[in-house]
């Protein structure tokens, strides 16, 4: 049987419009896009209020409380990722809609970052100028989010998949996840120290490079074999 | 003679049984023999005085942590493959064994760590990746256990435990990459141990000694497990009879 005949719509446009339709679900109900970025926000306003207000200590500490704020954003809406497409059967369909998983999984996971990573680059150097990070740090920072963001998006598609309707989804999602996310945070937060004291940040950033090209290939394959084993 | 008949669960109960004890009891045996030589013949470390001795403990401990998580994801991949029922028993049960090897590791490195750098826990590259280990397998066997369906938690677990696998070669050449406060290898394949001859043979016989007990226990957790899933087709049989 020839199932290029059946197929009236292209790949390429089914792609489209499952990130489309992943983005514009999320802008009808933009609170909750919001309620993360103000999660970033107040978890990272917590540590100098607890800490003091030593501007050396809070530059000091400011990389690395931007990276674990920002870890745990991402991972806070990694749940919203296939959830709800789970709960109402869209994913049903669209696993047996005779498109590559794989791709459908890349789409969504890519909606994911638009909606979770990116915000968190365009806002995390405002809250790095409350911890006084100089223009090349903040420079530094944005970059080591652009390139370390989509591999925690990457990663969270795994936990997401792998714990599709299962008891105490969230923290289990958190327990799976976090240990992943070590490497990330260790070089992201190491670019921005690393050009702190003056040496060049290439060496962290090249990592988190590194990591984006590992994780393209191969998170994307794990989630859609989770994905497959949640479904049936 | 066909060893893939023993891949069936229902032939390889009664196999395990028997091997038990073999393994068991030769564990402790080397256990024993090890301890001997790590406590009493084993001649004072010069830099590092009576303290050292926990190495011999230590260092089997941290090898199985890393050996246990391989095997247990090599056992996940052929689960996935094959779909066998036997190969996620084994992984399964492979867990528990491997976390409490990684723990012991840990706890076993605090108390060397404490005299010989005057600290409980350093955040080095080695420490920390071993750390990661531990909440690894603990991932592992939440998410098996987090699920009621046997079939999908086998092989969700299993899908994590191969992702988990890239952290083992980090442990291992951390202190390479890094050179950080944990000390390098002291023992390889290639080169000549930097260490006494009868130390070397202490942790070899300690590791010898841990691998049996190792599949000593993971074979008592395959028999308990399927007990606990073939149960309702031996009542079956039962029944039949």
């Amino acid at each position: 049987m020839n199932t290029q005949s059946h197929n009236s719509i292209s790949t390429f446009s089914v792609l489209l419009r499952v990130f489309q339709r992943d983005i514009r679900l999320a802008w009808r109900r933009r609170s909750d896009i919001v309620s993360v970025i103000f999660f970033f926000i107040i978890a990272a306003s917590l540590f100098p209020l607890g800490l003091g207000a030593d501007p050396k200590l809070l530059h000091a500490i400011a990389p690395s409380v931007l990276w674990v704020c920002a870890l745990l954003s991402c991972m806070l809406s990694l749940p919203r990722m296939f959830a709800a497409d789970y709960s109402d059967g869209t994913l049903e369909q669209l696993i047996m809609s005779n498109q590559p998983t794989l791709l459908i999984v890349l789409m969504k996971t890519l909606a994911h970052w638009v909606l979770s990573g990116l915000p968190l680059i365009l806002i995390a150097p405002l809250i790095g100028l409350q911890f006084n990070l100089s223009a090349v740090e903040l420079k530094v920072l944005a970059q080591a989010l652009l390139l370390g963001t989509p591999t925690l998006s990457l990663i969270g598609s795994i936990g997401s998949t792998l714990t599709l309707g299962v008891r105490g989804g969230g923290v289990l999602i958190a327990l799976l996840i976090l240990p992943l996310y070590i490497p990330v945070l260790v070089f992201g937060a190491g670019a921005v120290n690393a050009v702190a004291i003056g040496i060049s940040a290439s060496g962290g950033l090249a990592l988190l490079g590194a990591m984006l090209a590992v994780s393209l290939v191969f998170a994307p394959l794990a989630a859609s074999m989770a994905l497959k084993i949640a479904i049936e | 003679m066909n060893f893939l008949k023993y891949s069936s669960p229902q032939t390889f109960y009664p196999l395990a049984g028997k091997l038990i004890p073999w393994f068991a009891i030769s564990a402790a045996l080397l256990i024993l023999y090890g301890l001997y030589i790590g406590l009493l013949i084993a001649p004072t470390d010069f830099q590092q005085g009576e303290g050292y001795r926990i190495i011999f403990v230590h260092v089997p401990a941290a090898w199985f942590s890393m050996f246990l998580y391989v095997i247990m994801a090599a056992y996940a991949a052929l689960g996935l493959a094959l779909n066998a029922r036997l190969s996620y028993m084994m992984a399964s049960s492979i867990a528990p064994t491997g976390a409490m090897f990684t723990f012991v590791a840990l706890v076993t490195g605090a108390f060397w760590g404490k005299p010989m750098w005057g600290a409980w826990w350093v955040w080095d590259a080695r420490l920390t990746s071993e750390l990661i280990l531990l909440f690894l397998y603990i991932g592992y066997m939440s998410l098996q256990a987090s699920i009621d369906d046997k079939h999908r938690a086998d092989r969700a677990s299993a899908v994590l435990a191969i992702v988990g696998v890239i952290n083992v070669p980090i442990i291992y050449f951390s202190v390479k990459w890094w050179n950080t406060l944990h000390q390098g290898a002291s023992v390889s394949l290639t080169k000549s141990p930097t260490m006494a001859a009868i130390m070397l043979k202490g942790m070899l016989v300690m590791a010898i000694g841990f691998w049996l007990y190792s599949i000593a226990v993971i074979l008592l957790r395959v028999r308990r497990e399927i007990e606990d899933r073939e149960r309702s087709v031996a009542l079956l049989q039962e029944f039949k009879e």
